[in-house]
């Protein structure tokens, strides 16, 4: 069963993947971006049970932390870019 | 202890689903604001049942507690992460895709 | 078996679309993302190596840190990248040929993957790092025996690197302004989303106590100084873009992150020095303790990880706040 889990999240990591690489626009990319972070989190931690080395869970808290702060940081910095610039970003100002 | 195994298989099964139907749903969604909701699922619903499953099979109370702590993570980051993302996208002016429109 | 391979030609797959999709894209923004989804995966194939220290520092460094930094510079530079002219594309291609034939061709050289009469397995070193440690040190991670007690030298010289690094660049970017220098101004959205803001106040104390979790635990799991110095980093970072780079210069000054910032490379000499007092040699942890040599052991190794965690935390740090506050302050 673990296996066929593997295998479920591999796909879906490609999927995730096509959609990063397809865009078309950035806020798609961040999306599914983010999602590959959280299925490497899955992976490790199912990985860790199928190799047989569960102790290394610390590993997916850690990937957890860092996807969060990535996308959290792509987002603020992004925004920043444009508004120095005075490219501000329309909608709800 | 069949039990507990059962249990553990159909969650795993189950999440393994959420996960890849959620992958599909991104790849093949219309716009960006169907794809939040296809990503969602995997994040909660996938990753949820997954790690739950993974518990009903742990052998130390230390590596139960370490996918504990991920669950409770990834609760908590993976709504916020959405939501930002969902919240900055309006604010761009992102288009709502309707029905009839081109895919994007 | 099979599962294992398929997983790992899997990775690989994916590792060089990525590399062939960063090295295409134009949008700098989407390519830095998609190098940190590229250390993700290189992160995940360290980890079915079982190199876990080595993912644990490629996940928090590559994902956490250089993703933070690099959109830190983007912010501050043009965020496309400019078209290369066609007539510089051929000697591009020879030069990337040859250094790329010259790799493979001294791929041939190396063993095969997991050959059991491969140096790393046959050299007597190994057998007395992984047998002889535990009853020299006695701790369950052999790579932090390793890395603090019988290489401390070179993780001296790679905390140096570390010191030196964050001094280069504080001198080419300048020092992070003052906090009145960094008020938000109008265009500070992120905290007035409410949800990010709590969500972020809640996760701030957990991931603090995960990176000295880290710190401490380097001796019986993955993890040390390194790794946890990068978590601290990345909390304050997530605090900084959340809720401003004020706030987080009122909760990290200025003076305390220069302090800190030296006070890594003091202590590690420091203890070289207090141990060659005692009459040992430069870092030897026996004499700390000398009627318990492993004891000694446990205590320098807690000391010299601790200064790492402190020097990479503050230098990460530092970095991160000259950067961010140039773009808000000019």
């Amino acid at each position: 069963m673990i296996s066929a889990v593997m295998v479920a999240l591999l796909v879906t990591m490609v999927l995730a993947l096509l959609r990063a690489f397809l865009g078309p626009d950035r806020y798609n990319r961040i999306l599914a971006i983010n999602m590959f972070g959280t299925k490497t989190v899955l992976f490790v931690a199912v990985a860790g049970f199928l190799f047989g080395r569960p102790d290394f869970l610390d590993i997916g808290i850690l990937y957890a932390l860092v996807n969060f702060v990535a996308t959290i940081a792509v987002l603020r910095l992004s925004h920043y870019e444009e508004l120095v610039s005075g490219r501000s970003g329309g909608a709800g100002e | 202890m069949i039990v507990v195994d059962v249990m553990s298989g159909v969650l795993l099964g189950a999440g393994a689903l959420f996960a890849l139907s959620g992958g599909a749903g991104l790849l093949r969604f219309p716009d960006f604001y169907t794809r939040i909701h296809a990503a969602g699922v995997t994040d909660t619903a996938g990753a949820g049942l997954i790690l739950l499953g993974l518990m009903l099979q742990v052998s130390s109370w230390e590596t139960g507690v370490r996918l504990l702590i991920i669950l409770l993570f990834l609760a908590m980051t993976s709504p916020t992460a959405a939501h930002v993302l969902a919240h900055a996208a309006r604010r761009d002016g992102v288009p709502v895709w309707r029905e009839g429109d081109e895919r994007r | 078996m099979m599962t294992f391979v398929l997983t790992n030609v899997t990775l690989l797959v994916i590792l060089i679309a990525t590399a062939i999709a960063i090295s295409r894209m134009r949008a700098l923004y989407e390519a830095t993302m998609l190098g940190a989804l590229f250390s993700l995966v290189t992160a995940s194939l360290f980890v079915l190596l079982d190199a876990v220290d080595v993912a644990f520092t490629e996940a928090a460094v590559g994902v956490g840190i250089s993703t933070v930094l690099l959109l830190g510079v983007l912010a501050l530079t043009r965020s496309r990248e400019a078209v290369t002219p066609r007539r510089r594309h051929l000697p591009a291609l020879i030069a990337v040929l040859l250094a790329g034939g010259a790799l493979g061709y001294a791929s041939q050289d190396l063993p095969a993957f997991g050959a059991a009469d491969s140096p790393v397995f046959s050299h007597p070193i190994t057998g007395t790092y992984l047998h002889q440690s535990q009853e020299d040190i006695g701790i369950p991670n052999t790579v932090t025996a390793v890395l603090a007690s019988y290489r401390g030298l070179d993780t001296l010289g790679e905390l140096v690197v570390v010191f030196t690094a964050g001094l280069a660049v504080l001198s080419l970017v300048g020092p992070p302004a003052r906090p009145e220098e960094t008020m938000p101004r109008a265009d500070f959205h992120l905290a007035d989303y409410r949800i990010i803001r709590i969500i972020s106040g809640i996760l701030m104390p957990f991931i603090l106590l995960f990176a000295l979790y880290v710190l401490f635990h380097g001796e019986y799991g993955p993890g040390g100084g390194f790794q946890a110095g990068v978590i601290f980093a990345a909390g304050f970072v997530l605090y900084g873009l959340v809720f401003g780079l004020d706030k987080a210069q009122r909760v990290v000054p200025r003076v305390a992150l220069r302090i800190l910032v030296s006070l890594g490379p003091l202590v590690f000499i420091g203890l070289g020095l207090a141990t060659m007092l005692l009459g040992g040699q430069f870092l030897d942890f026996d004499v700390l303790d000398p009627n318990h040599p492993e004891e000694g052991q446990h205590l320098g190794i807690l000391l010299v990880e601790t200064a790492i965690g402190f020097t990479v935390a503050a230098v990460m740090t530092t970095v991160f706040f000259s950067f961010a506050s140039r773009g808000v302050s000019r």
